[in-house]
């Protein structure tokens, strides 16, 4: 088991999400960066929906109630264990009574901590998943709290726990020439597109958009120029996704997210690719966002690129596993 | 309202695409819709047909590689659809109208120029069918409010609204099943659970369902 020592946020209990109960009102939930959560899962030989903690503040602090297998993957947080370093993208092992700390975050806005064999909350409605709305799944469906103890499954005796690190998804899935200071997020356009104008669609496009304190898991409100439709938009409401990007009345767009409502009724000028979604789940409050216009081919594309690197990352723990048959 | 003439069909990223019925917000569309989610929930790589108001989403379970054929069975699929009526259960709620949860009772009478009075006998009057769930968990969307209390949607969206509200957004009534962010304009409140994810279903009302608000009180 793990137990929660200081957290800031909320920080929650995540797998990749719950995907079937929209006809019931439940929204996915799930980590924010799945590819992070996948990562730290395959370095740990977990299945790769296994269930983790998604810390979006430091500092944070746990202890590992027993010897067990982790892995931090997504921000850089500053880890240590007793004064020994964990770098970012890598698996150790912990002892029984070891506290982790997470003192800062230096890249990325979310980490994970992943365990071998995942942190063991009951599945609910087919999912780990915190979902916050709805008070179910994760650890008594809210955020975690100092004091909470958390129930580990019992690892694969056969994984292997030596250290390993891995390339970061933000370095291995950088984007060619993207700026060192804007997040570029690519879309497909969605709905209400056409009800803009050639200079409202400019805007869109051209402006560094803002992430306001107002973002969350829920959504990222964000702030700029007023992207206005030729005419008001008042639409019936219709099911919606993580991704999608709405734009209120007042013409500043939010992007949904994993906790986002499952369906609205805002006009829909675009969707975030699935494969991008952790781009933002990774830029923090007051940075900036930029959205590029794809097709649905290169859409799909994209998300055979993101594949590929978890292909590569299965591939390398795999063999190193072989090799070494640690301890 | 914008309404449009003709179905119109679009995407959402690769996660979904979005299916909107053209003609009125009215029941004899709806149970096309529900056909059609009857249909289109077992062709192969949906995941799950979602009924909206007068619209469906469709969830991948594998994003196809390209959408033409889906776009023409949406199309077919409406086309063909004969309306699905389902006979559900009814169940009436005593609603708390006005007061701090539902204090946009007052914007609603100055927004249509009736009295707190109207809107609340017009808002209770009608028996109202679950047209469809979603926004949050056990929500439900309700047909059959009449046209006089619609109300634009907030131009900024609520971060938090109370469990219980009964809210107005456009020509739409519905109750919250718990408490969250809503762009929708509170008039009153109900104390009812509507979702629990132990129950073997974990929404209490589905699609077709009848729903009747009793005016329990008003506070002006």
């Amino acid at each position: 088991m793990i137990e929660i020592l200081s957290v800031l946020g909320p920080a929650s209990v995540q797998d990749l999400g719950r995907f079937d109960q929209y006809r019931f009102g439940v929204g996915t939930s799930g980590a924010m960066d799945d590819i992070a959560l996948r990562a730290g899962n395959i370095l740990l030989a977990n299945d790769e929906n296994a269930a983790g903690i998604e810390i979006p503040m430091t500092p944070f602090k746990l202890r590992f109630g027993r010897d067990m297998a982790f892995a931090l993957t997504g921000a850089d947080a500053g880890a240590d264990i007793g004064g020994r370093a964990i770098p970012p993208w890598w698996r150790s092992q912990a002892r029984a009574g070891d506290v982790l700390t997470l003192k800062a975050m230096t890249r990325g806005a979310r980490s994970y901590l992943t365990v071998g064999g995942g942190v063991d909350v009951p599945l609910v409605l087919g999912s780990r998943s915190t979902q916050l709305r709805g008070e179910l799944g994760g650890l008594h469906g809210r955020s975690l709290q100092p004091g909470d103890v958390l129930p580990c499954a019992a690892p694969d005796p056969s994984a292997c726990i030596g250290e390993l690190g891995t390339e970061p998804a933000d370095i291995a899935l950088a984007r060619p020439n993207a700026p060192t200071d804007v997040t570029v997020v690519r879309v497909v356009i969605a709905g209400e597109y056409d009800m803009y104008d050639g200079a409202a669609q400019d805007l869109f496009w051209r402006s560094d958009w803002k992430v306001t304190p107002q973002s969350n898991r829920y959504g990222y409100r964000l702030q700029g120029a007023a992207v206005m439709p030729i005419a008001p938009i008042e639409k019936r409401s219709h099911g919606i996704v993580p991704g999608v990007v709405q734009i209120p009345p007042n013409g500043q767009p939010i992007i949904q997210m994993r906790d986002a409502q499952t369906s609205g009724g805002y006009p829909k000028i675009a969707t975030v690719i699935a494969a991008d979604l952790w781009r933002i789940g990774q830029t923090g409050l007051g940075g900036r966002l930029r959205f590029e216009q794809i097709s649905y081919p290169d859409a799909l594309a994209a998300q055979d690129e993101v594949s590929a690197y978890l292909d590569r990352l299965r591939v390398n723990v795999g063999r190193l596993g072989e090799f070494r048959k640690c301890r | 309202m914008t309404v449009p003439d003709r179905p119109r069909i679009s995407l959402l990223g690769t996660t979904a695409i979005l299916f909107e019925a053209p003609g009125t917000f009215d029941l004899s569309h709806q149970r096309r819709i529900w056909a059609l989610a009857a249909t289109a929930s077992k062709w192969p790589g949906i995941r799950e047909a979602i009924p909206g108001i007068t619209n469906l989403m469709l969830t991948f379970e594998t994003p196809p590689r390209a959408v033409d054929s889906l776009v023409s069975a949406l199309s077919d699929g409406w086309n063909n659809a004969q309306g699905l009526a389902i006979e559900g259960r009814e169940i009436a709620l005593p609603v708390t109208y006005g007061g701090e949860i539902g204090a946009s009772l007052q914007t609603v009478a100055d927004y249509t120029g009736l009295s707190i009075d109207d809107i609340v006998s017009i808002h209770a009057a009608p028996l109202y069918t679950v047209f469809a769930l979603g926004s949050h968990p056990g929500y439900c969307y309700l047909g059959g409010m009449d046209p006089r209390i619609a109300i634009p949607r907030r131009q900024t969206p609520l971060q938090r609204c109370e469990g219980g509200s009964v809210s107005i957004g456009g020509s739409q009534t519905g109750v919250s099943a718990s408490p969250g962010p809503s762009g929708w304009h509170a008039i009153g409140h109900t104390s009812w659970t509507f979702f629990d994810p132990s129950w073997l279903t974990p929404a209490a009302l589905a699609p077709g369902d009848t729903i009747r608000f009793k005016i329990d009180r008003v506070i002006r």
